[in-house]
């Protein structure tokens, strides 16, 4: 099957005696952006190194782009591949628009497309001048987009791409990958800044201490964990216990700030809930819904793995 | 071979952006010109030229002073890009790790290179411009020695490079070269002497051997009796008579230093875990 970008098969990659990725299966698809979430240590960044031929797996095996990235013969893998490493650093001796040609020169291309580059990720002409020592992190996270990006890869690997990034430019970062997913390119992203991850992420995959302990749609690991939906109703005090005894049982109320009256329940019964609230409830000002967020997700899983 | 000249063009770019290559030329050309000056002093009825005088006193200095800067200037290769974090992103690139390696070296060569010939020559230069008249045996003696300097400043160099490769710290990188200099340079001398003196008998073909096991006795041995005018001034006369190793013999064994540092120091990066 070559349909995948990258095939992950029971990997796993020990440094003496520490276990860093364990048995890990992952297959990565085209136009798929693919969020990667787990703790400092979790075996994220391990996985993105054997990934990209840098280090080679303990037992199992791994298919990039048709090929075993950690081969001879890997080079023509490679040129289609793009990385932004985490805490990313360039020789601060060069100047930007230096720093993108010689690396467009190690690739292989055409070294007229830099402009294009940098204006795609908003580097400045003025910046671009600059020595790279002189950037702020921001401009250097920039100038590391522009390089994962040279050659028009079809695999890219973020890691921890918008670490000391303004949400300004966390937005236009997440333009940038949103664009590169739909021309057909896969993106891998890692990330602990989970809440910025909704949305953009097709699948999450959960990993802690090594091993893979979720993998789907975000839909799909919401009915997996069977976190509560949470109904926030604003209305006056007295009419709470009414609310109670009238909406009755499967809803735990909770009094939060504001007047505000929190009602947890399953996923299946938040639509039966709200049509009784609306139907014979008590008068009610507003009402809001709140899916359980990536980051309570992914707590549950964790605690999950750790019961086990 | 792109690849190579890629990576070596942008280590020599770089050496000459944080000032490497202007430092070290400058030193070697105030140090070759000083030398040069002292050379062209009269010197009596000794019956050598001042080339002869100046090749003396400036390779037994290059010895000592070469194999530092070139140390200084490798032993941050590879554990310092691996260290800041640059070679994680270099090695993801369609580089192999020999080319890598191999690059990185042909530019910090080159940068010795550079500053070895231009500041040499420049001695060369001033001496040319002298009113006493120079012999063309003479000037073969000088391009020898700056080309085995430059040969010299390589094989340090690539033993920079070994200690770059071998441990995961920089500073530990660091105390190896300075031990690589302290051992080839000051001590495997006195270590030979002492061995001399104290009469162990060790013969002639075993201390020829001893001698080519040190890149910086290879260098001066063809410095010092290379060239029968440089030979009977430096008071090695006797020695070159005795010493029976061949001048190409000296330069493939600094050759070998060049080469068998590197290669090592290429088979332990591919098998570095990153």
């Amino acid at each position: 099957m070559t349909d995948f970008t990258a095939e992950v098969q029971g990997v796993t990659k020990r440094y003496g005696e520490t276990e860093a990725v364990r048995g890990v299966d992952l297959t990565l698809a085209p136009g798929e952006c693919v969020a990667m979430v787990g703790h400092n240590g979790a075996g994220k960044s391990s996985l993105i190194k054997l990934m990209l031929g840098l280090t080679t797996p303990s037992e199992g095996r791994i298919r990039v782009l048709g090929g075993d990235p950690a081969s001879a013969a890997c080079s023509p893998i490679r040129r289609r591949i793009g990385f932004l490493p985490e805490n990313v650093a360039f020789h601060p001796n060069m100047t930007g628009r230096e720093t993108l040609d010689f690396y467009a020169r190690l690739k292989g291309a055409p070294r007229g497309g830099n402009d294009a580059l940098f204006e795609r990720v908003g580097l400045e002409p003025a910046a671009i001048r600059r020595r790279v020592g002189t950037y702020s992190k921001g401009m250097r996270q920039r100038l590391a987009l522009a390089q994962a990006l040279l050659g028009g890869p079809r695999l890219l690997f973020l890691d921890e791409p918008t670490t000391g990034l303004d949400p300004a430019l966390r937005q236009s970062f997440y333009a940038i990958v949103a664009e590169l997913r739909d021309q057909g390119t896969t993106v891998l992203l890692c990330s602990h800044a989970l809440t910025e991850l909704e949305g953009q992420a097709d699948r999450v995959v959960v990993m802690n201490r090594g091993r893979k302990v979720a993998d789907g749609s975000l839909a799909t690991l919401r009915s997996l964990a069977r976190l509560p939906v949470r109904i926030r109703l604003t209305m006056p005090a007295a009419d709470i216990d009414d609310l109670v005894r009238r909406v009755g049982e499967g809803a735990a109320p909770t009094r939060l700030a504001g007047g505000v009256v929190e009602l947890a329940c399953a996923n299946d019964d938040k639509v039966g809930l709200v049509r009784r609230i609306a139907c014979d409830g008590p008068a009610v000002h507003d009402i809001e819904i709140v899916q359980p967020s990536l980051d309570e997700m992914y707590a549950h899983f964790l605690r999950r793995e750790a019961a086990e | 071979m792109n690849t190579l000249l890629i990576i070596a063009g942008k280590e020599l770019r770089e050496a000459t952006r944080n000032r490497w290559v202007v430092a070290t030329t400058l030193l070697m050309g105030a140090l070759a010109l000083t030398l040069s000056f002292l050379g062209s002093a009269p010197t009596g009825t000794v019956g050598v030229g001042p080339v002869e005088v100046t090749i003396v006193s400036l390779s037994s200095l290059t010895i000592f002073l070469l194999p530092l800067i070139a140390l200084l200037l490798s032993f941050d290769a590879v554990v310092g890009e691996i260290d800041r974090g640059t070679m994680t992103l270099l090695l993801s690139y369609p580089v192999a790790r020999w080319q890598l390696l191999l690059g990185k070296f042909l530019g910090h060569a080159a940068v010795i290179a550079l500053a070895t010939v231009v500041g040499y020559g420049a001695a060369g230069l001033t001496m040319a411009m002298g009113d006493t008249p120079i012999g063309p045996e003479s000037w073969r003696a000088f391009a020898a020695m700056i080309g085995s300097s430059v040969m010299l400043g390589a094989a340090f160099t690539a033993l920079g490079y070994l200690a770059s490769t071998l441990v995961r710290d920089r500073g530990t990188a660091a105390g190896i070269a300075v031990a690589v200099w302290l051992c080839f340079v000051l001590l495997y001398d006195m270590a030979l002497l002492g061995l001399l003196v104290a009469g162990s008998g060790i013969g002639v073909e075993a201390l020829n051997w001893l001698l080519l096991a040190n890149p910086a006795d290879a260098y001066r041995l063809f410095n010092l009796t290379g060239f029968k005018g440089v030979s009977s001034f430096a008071g090695t006369a006797g020695l070159a008579a005795h010493v029976q190793l061949p001048a190409p013999m000296l330069l493939a064994v600094m050759a070998a230093w060049v080469a068998a540092p590197l290669a090592l120091a290429a088979a332990l990066f591919s098998r570095k875990q990153i």
